[in-house]
């Protein structure tokens, strides 16, 4: 019985991470610039392979598979927000602009750049 | 009994996470700039751990969760890189240019 309902949770985990990622595909092709899509990709992303990760370590159920998959889920909730953090700095300052219905743009005030609307 | 629910469960998502494979490569191929290339590649590293996580699950090897953890490594070090390097070409040609790719971002969808 206890093993039915741990294969259950484990099956309803997987496949709830695995839509999670097929969410943040279908933001990263349906957005409209790579400000948006990031926004998809760096949080969905994150939340699937995260759940896949505690789907794991709920089916290993052992001290050394849990602390591992917590600590590679910690680290990936670390990381993820940094890298899209920096690629946005780096795209921006490049000279990629936003898309046209991009209103407010504190970014360019603080560059001192003409704001994207102009 | 037991199995069956995990195994159609496991099959599923492999079947879900293949369609996100295939459309986070058409982002690859289609991205008109540097960027959304780089943003796609990261998701493509992001969607492989989650396939990994499945792939042990399936299999019962649970070493696989080290190889997901390195993944997540290089592929946030790549990132990282790639973000350098998009900054370090602004800085070469200035700000003022805009990039070369940078003008087919928002053209009209020919109809």
């Amino acid at each position: 019985m206890t093993v039915l309902v741990f294969e259950i949770v484990v099956g309803i985990l997987i496949v709830v991470g695995s839509l999670f990622c097929l969410v943040a595909a279908i933001g990263l092709i349906r957005l409209q610039d790579v400000y948006l899509r990031m926004h998809a990709a760096s949080k969905a992303g994150t939340l699937g392979s995260g759940l896949m990760l505690i789907a794991l370590a709920v089916y290993a159920w052992e001290v050394d598979v849990v602390s591992r998959a917590f600590a590679g889920i910690l680290f990936f909730l670390l990381t993820a927000p940094i890298s899209a953090h920096l690629l946005a700095r780096a795209s921006y300052i490049a000279g990629y602009k936003p898309c046209p219905q991009t209103k407010i743009d504190k970014f360019a005030e603080s560059l001192n750049l003409p704001a994207a609307g102009e | 009994m037991t199995g069956m629910f995990l195994s159609v469960c496991i099959q599923l998502a492999l079947a879900i996470l293949s369609i996100s494979f295939v459309v986070i490569i058409i982002r690859i191929i289609v991205g008109p700039t540097l960027p959304d290339r780089i943003l796609a590649l990261d998701m493509l590293v992001t969607v492989g751990i989650g396939f990994i996580a499945v792939m042990g699950i399936k299999t019962g090897y649970y070493l696989y969760m080290d190889i997901a953890i390195a993944l997540g490594l290089v592929g946030f070090l790549a990132t990282v890189a790639f973000a350098r390097f998009v900054l370090s070409k602004a800085s070469t040609y200035g700000r003022s240019s805009e990039p070369e790719d940078s003008a087919a971002q928002f053209k009209e969808p020919a109809k």
